[in-house]
Formats: structure tokens, sequence, C-alpha cells
């Protein structure tokens, strides 16, 4: 449905992409996935037409963006990172303006009071827009990218701002929208990709770092390969014992909990299950375990790694399978 | 394109701007007619026109100000942008909402000739002929205010801005008659924007004129096109 092919935008000596590729199926959502300023949005300007590259195509449905671009714009509900909303107008006056602009055909209000119901705007269709709350805003914002029902939405970060509730609506809204559109959205927040989307592109300094679908790096949080773990004993000692068994990969003390008693972040060697292990070992040693809980690796850890990482495409692999 | 023309003429009237427009430009025209002509026992209304075309000076720029740099401030230009529709008719929608608010009150102002026709005859030719050539005239100040708009997101940058360079092109018709050097006068003649409408008020209706105004359109408007083409390169 969309592919970016070597995308380039340089801005003087500075890329804001560098050599882009990647492809959307049709009915994906897909997780645009980066730090501030990575080129989230840049890429997204570009697919949408608001900004052109420097080389490389962007195409929807077969349509290259820059070659037949009012064929392609068509086919694309846009909400940018600041919602183009113009705040002397109405919910109402706004929504009809965005349906003729976009030379929309299908039945206007019932097409209108669909998209109405469906962002939960229909309370406030009569307000004029700047006396709306940033929330609804939000939801102004995405009414008129699904004005005309595109069967392609791209959402730059459609949450921020927003409250942890409307935060949970948008991502269900998002999440149904998936059922019958094509969705890109971006965001730096990392659980949100992780609910919403079956495929995350991670974009670190204008390049891609990693393209995966959402379960395999949600495998990776789930591997049960670190533990907290509290042992009542000498710390020096029980450190030494950690670090020298068999299947442990790595320990550190993380900090004195109770009197006497310590918590250790251990990580073992991939495959095996420690846990047996450091009972028995520390039961051996009349060393008490006070507590034992794992550590997922979320996906914050993975991220900064694979930013870290980005240098050596190897390692980026590695550490997500 | 309509789109955009009635939302930009919608926006005239829900916020002052329309109507400080029309209160200002109204009001002062009112007295300038009054002052130039009924109050002199005069039928000669070429006075009041040149008058009037300093007005514009002020008023075109409340105008056009906000064309493009408040949607750019806004960042609301995003939506037309990414919308199917053409920079050129987005920029040309933009300029005629512009454009018919200034006609229409020029047209409007036709009634402070009412008093005129009923205590004397004026010379119609003149006086419509007059109409029509500041109306082209207007359509040139429009269009360069509409250009000048496209350069900033600050409003008022633009305003003044447009004041400015509006006035400079009048002011080089009056201190031409100061320069000796032939060929510099001449150019100076072309680019003048005033020169040209001499021929209006002495009531002769001049069709290189109306090409010469309407190019002058053409030409800002174009420009503002290759403004907004050039942003999308990044440049």
């Amino acid at each position: 449905m969309i592919k970016i092919e070597n995308l380039v935008k340089r801005y003087g000596n500075n890329f804001a992409l560098d050599d882009i590729s990647f492809t959307v199926e049709k009915g994906e959502i897909v997780g645009f996935l980066g730090p501030n300023g990575a080129g989230k949005s840049t890429c997204m300007n570009i697919l949408t037409g608001y900004l052109s590259s420097t080389s490389g195509v962007a195409s929807v449905d077969g349509i290259d963006v820059l070659e037949n671009p009012l064929k392609a714009k068509k086919l694309i509900g846009y909400l940018p990172e600041q919602p183009p909303l113009y705040l002397d107008m109405t919910v109402e006056e706004y929504l009809n303006f965005a349906y003729e602009l976009k030379s929309c055909t299908l039945n206007r209000k019932k097409h209108l009071k669909e998209i109405c119901e469906v962002v939960k705007i229909t309370d406030v269709y009569k307000r004029v827009i700047k006396n709306l709350s940033k929330g609804y805003k939000q939801r102004v914002g995405i009414a008129q990218a699904l004005v005309g029902n595109p069967q392609v939405i791209i959402f730059d970060e459609p949450t921020i701002g927003l409250d942890p509730k409307q935060i949970i609506e948008v991502r269900n809204l998002i999440r149904n929208l998936g059922k019958s559109h094509t969705v890109i959205l971006s965001t730096h927040i990392l659980p949100e990709v992780q609910a919403v989307c079956d495929r995350i592109v991670i974009i670190n300094k204008g390049k891609i770092i990693a393209n995966e679908k959402t379960e395999n790096i949600t495998r990776a949080i789930r591997d049960n390969r670190r533990f907290n773990i509290k042992i009542a004993g000498p710390q020096r000692e029980v450190l030494a014992m950690l670090k020298s068994k068999q299947g442990i990969a790595y320990a550190e003390v993380l900090a004195e909990r109770e009197e006497d008693a310590y918590t250790y972040l251990v990580e073992s060697d991939p495959g095996i299950d420690i846990r047996k292990i450091l009972f028995y070992t520390l039961a051996e040693r009349g060393w008490p375990i006070m507590g034992l809980e794992a550590v997922g690796m979320n996906l914050e850890d993975i991220f900064i790694r694979l930013v870290d990482a980005t240098a050596n495409k190897k390692t980026s692999k590695r550490i997500i399978k | 394109m309509l789109a955009i023309y009635k939302r930009e003429m919608h926006s005239y009237f829900v916020t002052p701007i329309g109507f400080v427009y029309l209160a200002i430009f109204w009001a002062v025209s009112a007295c300038v007619c009054t002052l130039t002509t009924l109050h002199e026992f005069s039928i000669d209304t070429s006075m009041y026109f040149l008058i009037m075309l300093f007005v514009f000076i002020i008023v075109v720029p409340i105008l056009t100000m906000k064309l493009f740099s408040e949607e750019r401030k806004l960042k609301t230009e995003q939506m037309l942008m990414t919308a199917p529709v053409s920079i050129t008719s987005m920029v040309v929608a933009k300029y005629l909402a512009a454009f018919t608010l200034f006609a229409g009150s020029l047209v409007i102002s036709c009634v402070n000739f009412i008093p005129l026709y009923l205590y004397a005859k004026p010379q119609s030719a003149i006086v419509f002929g007059s109409v029509i050539g500041i109306m082209l005239v207007g359509s040139a100040f429009v269009a360069i205010g509409t250009f000048i708009s496209s350069l900033t997101e600050n409003q008022l940058a633009a305003a003044v801005s447009t004041t400015g360079i509006l006035l400079f092109l009048l002011a080089i018709s009056f201190v031409n008659r100061y320069i000796d050097t032939y060929f510099i006068r001449s150019i100076i003649d072309w680019i003048s924007i005033f020169q040209r409408f001499q021929a209006f008020n002495y009531g002769i209706f001049d069709f290189t004129a109306i090409l010469y105004y309407a190019s002058i359109s053409a030409i800002f408007i174009f420009l503002t096109i290759r403004v907004y083409e050039r942003r999308r390169w990044g440049a």
C-alpha cells in the first residue's frame, strides 16, 4: 500500500532522512518510533506531499506522491504533529471545510455525523474550536484526517498532550481504524506502539535501525532472563559467588533494602532457568532468599541498546531475536 | 479551491479584520469625497481618487497581511498542502478572496458620488473610468500584499512591509520629474504603478493599463506560488 524507497531528505549538509526504505501492507498498523528529531515527521511530511524529498520515491497504492500529488493526496488522511485547526471556526464549519477541501463525494451529513461519533466530538459540534480543550482539539484534528474516508491514515504523535484516559481512547480508536484502513503513526512513547501496532519501524538520526513485527520485539521483553533477587548475607561474598556461578552472565548489587539483605540484579545465560540453581546454592551456603522477582527487558532498554548499536547492524539484530 | 475561497471570506467576518477594513475604508473615503468635492463646490473627482490611492496603501495590507502568514504560524497550511488541492489554486483562491472584499467595498463606496449626481452633473466617464482604474491598481496592490504575506509568519511585519513597498512604488513616480536622465525616467515610469492610473483620471480608458495591472497581479501571484513550491523543497 505504501512504499518508500531510498528516501533522502537533505538540509544543506544535514541529512534529515538518510536512505530510508520500507513498505506498509494494506490493513497494517505501523508504528514509527524514534527520539525527537529522528526524522519521523520529515518522513510523514514527505509521504503526505507537504515536503519534497531530495531523492528517492514515496508512493501510495502505486501512485508516486511527487509525480501525481493530487491523486496520491486523495488517498491519505493526515494529522500533523500540531493539529491544523482554524481556531475561529466551529467544529461543524471546520469539518465541512475539510469535506469541501478534499472534494468529498460521500453523503455529507451522514459521513460527518459518523466521524463525529467515532471520535466522540458530537457534543462539541457547534462550538468554536478556539474554546475547546486540548483533548477535544486533538480529536477534531483526527476527525479532519478521517474526512473522505481515505485508505491510508497517517498520525504524527496522536496522543501527545492528552490525559491518560484520552490516550487509551485514542489508542482504541486507532486500533479500530486499523481494521479497515492502513495506519501509520509516529510516537516516542514505546508502550504506545506496543499496544497498538502490528509492526514497529524504529528510526534514529534519519536511518532505520529496526523494522520488526511487534511480537518479535515483545518476545524479547517476555524472555525471563533477568531477576531482582534479595539475599540476606554478606554483600561482597554473595556477589562474588553469583558472579562465579555457571549460567549467570551478569550480576550487580542494586541497593540495601533491609538490614543485611541486599538486592542483586542477575542475568542468566540464554536458555537457562537459574531460579532453581540459585535456590539450592544459596540454601547450601545458608543465605536465605528474601525475595525474587523477574525483570523483563522493556522496550526502553531495547530501544536504548538499538540506538547505541546503530553503527553495528549485527548487534541490533541479536538483541531483538 | 472554492472551499479555500469560502473559508477566507468567512474568516474576514468572524474576526474583526473584515470589519476594521470596511470601517476604515468607508469612513475615510466618505470624508475624503466630501472634502474634495462638496466642500470645494467641485465635481472634479481626480483629487478624491488620488487621495484614495494613498488610503489603499494603508488599508490593503489589512486585507492581505494574514492570508498566508497566519496559516504559516498556526501550521494550518499543512492541511491545505496535504489536501488534494494544487498550490496554484490555493494561492489564487486566497488572492481572489482578498480581491473580492476589496472590489466589493470599492463598489459600495460609490454611494459617495450620489450627492454629486443630486446637485450637479459629473462626467460619468471620468468618475466610473476612475473607479475601474483604481480597482485595477487595487488588484495589483492586493497581489503584492499576498506575496509579502507568504514571505513571513508575522502578520505585522507583512502589513508594514506591504505598506512600505506600496508607498515606495507611488513615491518614485512623484520623484521622477526631478530626474534628468531619460533612460532612468522611462524605466521608473514603467515600474510606477501611479503613472498609468493618471490616464483614467483624465477620462481616458487605456487598455494597455488593464494589461499592465493584470500582469503585475499575475507576476506576484506567480511569485507567491513559487515561494510555496520552494518551501516544499526545504530551502
